[in-house]
């Protein structure tokens, strides 16, 4: 853990914000590589970009018998998505903030922004909002477990649970393979694809309303608000990667911003790891279709399985 | 010696686990089968890595042999079988997959309580991964218990082989070289003699599911 | 010891300022406005003395009185240690707020006499008071009792439904088959000295398997009144059959005070230990936290799907309990005590946010007449008040960081983590299931609270009656806001609760967590590289992206909204009939959990004009238990009923063949 210093806030305070700003980037670039992989030339990797924008300078349309909440939940989903943002260490892990929500308080914001997003998909009281709540928050009571059973072995092994330190131990201790980081990191992995609604669990894509997850929640937004939701599900999926990055690739972490070498191989080392592992997202979603709802248990239940497996496995083996 | 080796034999035998329950949960006959080919290949290597780092000249050997017969042999005339009998699709398990992979669990965590007064008086290196090998005999049990496609149940008893022989390596070094050699002559021929039996299964019923054995029983 | 007794003093004069209002209400007992109006304020004034009684005891020691009266052997015995200190706090805030709003929930012409109401209300409160403070078996027993008596007349208060009867019958039937095995249990601690002081319980030497007798007979007797499975089955016919203000006080306070019960037993009057007491205790929780959370899932009436998730929350304070059985058995008492304030700080947490929303639902059941969700919807708009209040309490009790709820959870797997370092092969490899499970629930709880919430609160009206639906008065709208209050002030200032809850570890475990650092804004029990949460810094995170965001929006964009009829994909008239009802949100567990359900299904055909979809949902483990032994009992009393003949000479032959028998084997 980083000393808190005035230097050490505004640092974190600026990778906060370049995570903000960078993160439908990687949504562009999985969306463009997804196209590339299925022979079409794709938007752009920009494409969500200029989407934000657009919606920006609409005018916002909201049903009449919307209540305060409607209006407040895409603030607080962006806020939330922020916030994680600033626990997650991208390019270094003195990160001054992260005392603030260890990896079981990560958890708990995920859940505290999906409960929102699943409030105000029933604040109009239409039909497919609340589908889409329901199916969200089954996602999530089958995800959660999980993401915790994958936060409990690096725990274990790290001996801490507040994120940047455990990136900061597998970073800079000597090498060592951990089976048991093999079964967390594929658990892992499938409950990135659960929790940011990519196929083979939900299609980000899809116009069909009956078979939507996420996007039924947000139908009836508009405008800014739709703007601000798109914005915090790309915020999402950059933190998820990067909290993947950061328990199971960590090399090239630097320690703080004051070493401008660290920060030198921190920095390409973190555009590439985001490249191949939106590529590779790209790759999973393209070799894989959409499975019906309610496989979606079976899905998560083996990768709670998988988590446990590496908990287990880390208890009984040591390693 | 290095404690690199162990933590290679470590991570080899969490693979094990791993496509043990990959087996345990996948539908598909035929990928089945290419897990069980995988699972010999991790066996092997496992072996290799313990034959290279112990000196064993025998394990060498065992290795060559795992590979021969569990990654090349048994897969591909179980794959001839399969498309032959054409039953690449299991169409239910006897029990909802996660109630079976739960189950799983629990055999695991009980396979390692087994294990850890056994592996306790075994002096060599690797004994921990004892339990793991017990448990990957315990998977393929429930595999053959749980599935009602007799291919399944056939893929589930080699499968259950591959444990035992993790086991020997991983306790005393391998079996001696005669036992080796008898355990894989018998696992190729108890292989070719299920074959038949597949296919006398099927002539009788037209179907390869077991529960029509049921009708055998007499009232 | 002290010298003085001030605090326990005071807490003995504020229990008889309790019953002194409930016989003042009695004076004029038909008159809502001089009970409620009144009496009820006063009352929750001497809650609010009560919690701080309780706050300025935790920071003293031990102190101890014998009151002059019962039995002329065994007087009163009072003690207030910080164990006590810790449920008076948490009886006195609670009640401090019921009381208020129910000051303004009474209203004439419903049930039994505001009057009655009132005394029994308040000798209910104080009956859970001298539970906390008694010091000897008998006084815990008669306190004990008449709590279970108080509040079984206040289950029963609108008596003339038949349903209610029911309910309060099954009620007092399990209470007294729990306090029948409390009685036994102390009975077996005294170990042959036959002193049933707490002290003489204390010191008396037990083996481990009269030891494992107490704990049994505790768990079951005290297990009987929390609520676990499967005694769970009073809960959810009882509370729902409540006035709401008595339902919150029975969800929020009494069963917490059995947990009280259960700890003063197994952490401070048994001095044997066997360490599978614990895995038992954690596997009940589970099991209950598990079972709770799935059939409060599946309710369709707003109060049975508080209790069940009542009965989750017991689960949850049991897996905490047996952690710290476990801990302690095996010689770690700082993880023990690290589970014990997570256990404590749950029965706070419940006990707040609990009786928030059951309050709530009285308000809403006030305003509507419906407790039946599928009947509410949109009350979000009519009732802004109740609303947003009860929204503090649902995200409390989903564990939604930074309320209160979350903290508890949060310590909670946080003393999970701690178990590798048991040294006992098979019971650091179980641990891991029971933190998944405990995941689970907690997850599954906030699947439960969207339920609650969006369906009673969110949506559109599902009546056209709730257009006249009118917020909570405003005595109301203080106790609400007291209890929520308290689940945000619990939620942000762990480190300072816990720096008082810690007391209770270091007086019965001598280990106590890490105190708070940086002026308390950074929780960290056990060391700041460890873990660490700092929920003030997480709030303020939140709300100043927030504030950000809709500046930066604002400034950067434009602030226009056009109000217009809701889109729906294309713009086909929306009607209330088209959203979730509480059946169809819930249908997802249903089908992932079929197998714990019994159900039964009535299936509209597709030609209906007017269809109608029925569930109903039953508790298994009342066929599989409850039956079988009520069959039983049946058959027992029939066969009984075969020696009755109704002919007197019949009844005289048998006592003399009985004293014939007799003298034969005295001979």
């Amino acid at each position: 853990m980083g000393a808190v210093t005035l230097t050490a806030v505004l640092a974190q305070a600026a990778a906060t914000v370049m995570a903000v700003l960078v993160a439908p980037l990687l949504l562009g670039w999985v969306n463009q590589c997804r196209a590339w992989l299925q022979n079409r030339s794709g938007p752009g990797i920009l494409r969500p970009y200029r989407q934000i924008r657009k919606l920006f300078h609409k005018d916002a349309v909201i049903a009449s018998n919307a209540s305060p909440l409607f209006r407040l939940v895409p603030y607080v989903e962006f806020a939330s998505m922020a916030l994680a943002a600033a626990i997650i260490p991208t390019l270094w892990t003195g990160l001054p903030f992260a005392i603030a929500a260890d990896t079981i308080a990560l958890v708990g914001l995920f859940a505290m922004a999906r409960l929102f997003l699943a409030l105000a998909a029933m604040d109009i009281g239409t039909a497919f909002g609340s589908i889409g709540a329901r199916r969200e928050m089954l996602i999530g009571f089958l995800a959660e477990p999980a993401l915790l059973m994958v936060f409990f072995t690096t725990s274990l092994i790290a001996r801490s649970t507040s994120l940047p330190t455990i990136a900061d131990g597998f970073a800079h201790q000597p090498f060592a393979l951990f089976p048991s980081l093999a079964f967390a990191s594929v658990a892992f992995v499938m409950v990135l694809l659960a929790e940011n609604t990519r196929i083979p669990v939900d299609n980000p894509a899809t116009h069909l309303e009956l078979t939507m997850i996420h996007e039924a929640t947000v139908l009836e937004y508009s405008a800014r608000h739709l703007a601000l939701i798109d914005w915090s599900a790309a915020l999402k999926l950059f933190n998820y990667v990067c909290i993947g990055l950061a328990l199971f690739l960590p090399w090239g972490l630097a320690e703080s911003p004051a070493n401008p070498a660290g920060l030198l191989l921190a920095a390409p080392a973190l555009v590439l790891k985001l490249a191949v592992a939106g590529a590779g997202l790209a790759l999973i979603e393209t070799l894989n279709a959409k499975m019906r709802l309610f496989r979606a248990p079976e899905f998560l239940a083996t990768a709670f399985l998988l988590a446990m497996l590496g908990l287990l496995v880390r208890l009984l083996l040591g390693s | 010696m290095a404690s690199l080796p162990l933590e290679l034999i470590n991570t080899c035998a969490a693979l094990l686990l791993l496509l043990s329950f990959a087996m345990l949960s996948q539908r598909r006959v035929l990928t089945q089968v290419d897990l069980y080919a995988a699972q010999g290949l991790v066996l092997s290597v496992s072996i290799f890595i313990t034959a290279w780092s112990t000196h064993q000249l025998h394990l060498y050997f065992s290795c060559g042999l795992t590979l021969l017969l569990k990654v090349l042999v048994l897969p591909l005339i179980l794959r001839r079988l399969i498309h032959r009998l054409d039953a690449n699709w299991e169409t239910e398990t006897l029990l909802n997959m996660p109630s079976v992979l739960l189950i799983g669990l629990l055999l695991v965590m009980f396979a390692f309580v087994l294990a850890q007064p056994i592996s306790e008086l075994a002096t060599t290196l690797t004994h921990g991964t004892l339990g793991i090998a017990l448990a990957v005999v315990m998977l393929a049990f429930l595999m053959m218990i749980t599935r009602r496609k007799a291919v399944s149940q056939v893929v589930g008893f080699l499968a259950m082989e591959n444990g035992l022989l993790f086991a020997a390596a991983s306790t005393t070094y391998g079996m001696p070289m005669a036992v080796e050699l008898g355990v894989g002559l018998d696992v190729l021929v108890g292989m070719i003699i299920l074959g038949i039996f597949l296919f006398h299964i099927r002539e009788q019923f037209e179907s390869l599911d077991l529960s029509h054995l049921e009708s055998l029983k007499e009232d | 010891m002290t010298g003085t007794h001030t605090e326990l003093l005071g807490a003995v004069a504020i229990g008889g300022g309790w019953l002194a209002i409930g016989v003042l209400g009695l004076l004029r007992s038909h008159s809502t406005g001089w009970v409620g109006r009144a009496l009820f304020p006063f009352g929750s004034l001497l809650g609010i003395a009560l919690a701080a009684v309780g706050i300025i005891a935790l920071a003293h020691g031990v102190e101890t009185l014998i009151l002059p009266i019962g039995l002329p052997e065994l007087p009163f015995h009072l003690r207030l240690d910080a164990l006590s200190a810790v449920f008076l706090v948490l009886l006195g805030a609670t009640a401090a707020g019921v009381s208020i709003f129910a000051a303004g929930y009474f209203r004439p012409g419903e049930g039994t006499a505001p009057g009655l109401l009132g005394l029994q209300y308040h000798v209910f409160l104080a009956s859970m008071l001298f539970v906390v403070l008694a010091d000897d078996a008998l006084s815990f027993m008669m306190a004990w009792e008449s709590m279970a008596l108080s509040s079984y007349f206040l289950v029963t208060s609108q008596h003339r439904l038949p349903e209610i009867r029911k309910a309060g019958y099954l009620y007092l039937l399990i209470a007294h088959l729990g306090a029948a095995a409390i009685v036994l249990s102390f009975g077996v601690m005294q170990g042959g000295s036959w002193q049933f002081t707490f002290e003489a319980l204390r010191a008396a030497q037990l083996t481990p398997a009269w030891a494992s007798m107490v704990f049994f007979l505790a768990l079951f007797g005290f297990g009987a009144k929390a609520g676990i499975v499967p005694l769970h089955v009073w809960l959810p016919e009882a509370h729902p059959a409540a006035p709401s203000p008595v339902s919150a006080l029975m969800s929020g306070v009494m069963l917490e005070i059995a947990v009280y019960g259960l700890l003063r037993v197994n952490l401070d009057l048994l001095q044997v230990q066997v360490w599978w007491w614990g895995l038992v205790t954690l596997g009940l929780g589970l099991l209950t936290a598990l079972y709770g959370v799935l059939f409060a899932a599946v309710q369709t009436d707003m109060k049975r799907l508080l209790a069940y998730s009542s009965i989750e929350n017991i689960g949850i304070i049991f897996i905490g309990l047996g952690l710290t059985l476990i801990f302690r058995s095996f010689h770690m008492p700082a993880f023990a005590a690290l589970a014990l304030a997570a256990t404590l700080y749950h029965c706070l947490n419940h006990a707040f946010a609990k009786s928030l929303l059951f309050l709530g639902t009285g308000s809403v059941l006030h305003a509507t007449g419906e407790r039946n969700l599928g009947r509410l919807g949109g009350l979000i708009h009519r009732m802004p008040w109740v609303a947003w209040l009860a929204l503090v309490g649902t995200l409390a009790i989903a564990g939604i960081p930074p309320f209160n709820g979350f903290v508890s959870e949060w310590l909670l797997l946080q003393s999970f983590l701690f178990t590798p370092f048991i040294p006992r092969e098979f019971v650091n490899m179980l641990l891991p299931l029971g933190a998944s499970g405990l995941t689970l629930a907690a997850a599954l709880a906030a699947y439960l609270m969207v339920k609650f919430y969006g369906i009673v609160f969110l949506g559109q009206p599902r009546e056209a009656k709730l257009a006249q639906s009118h917020d909570c008065g405003r005595l109301e709208r203080l106790g609400l806001l007291w209890l929520a209050s308290a689940c945000v002030l619990l939620g942000i200032f762990p480190a300072q609760t816990l720096a008082l809850i810690g007391q209770v570890g270091e007086e019965l475990l001598g280990a106590t967590t890490a105190p708070p650092l940086w002026h308390g804004l950074l929780f960290a029990p056990i060391s700041p590289e460890r873990a660490a949460y700092s929920p003030a810094l997480f709030l303020l995170g939140i709300a100043v992206f927030v504030g950000l965001t809709m500046l930066i929006v604002r400034i950067a964009y434009h602030g226009r909204i056009r109000r217009a009829a809701p889109w729906v994909c294309g713009g086909f008239p929306l009607t209330p009939r088209m959203q979730d009802t509480s059946e169809g949100f819930s249908q997802p567990i249903r089908q992932i959990f079929e197998p714990f359900f019994r159900m039964r299904r009535e299936l509209p055909s597709p030609f209906d004009a007017a269809p109608h979809y029925r569930v109903q949902i039953e508790d298994r483990i009342w066929h599989w238990l409850y039956v079988p032994v009520v069959v039983s009992v049946q058959w027992i009393a029939r066969a009984a009923g075969m020696i009755q003949r109704g002919r007197i000479s019949t009844y005289l032959l048998y006592s003399f063949v009985t004293l014939l028998v007799l003298l034969i084997w005295v001979l």
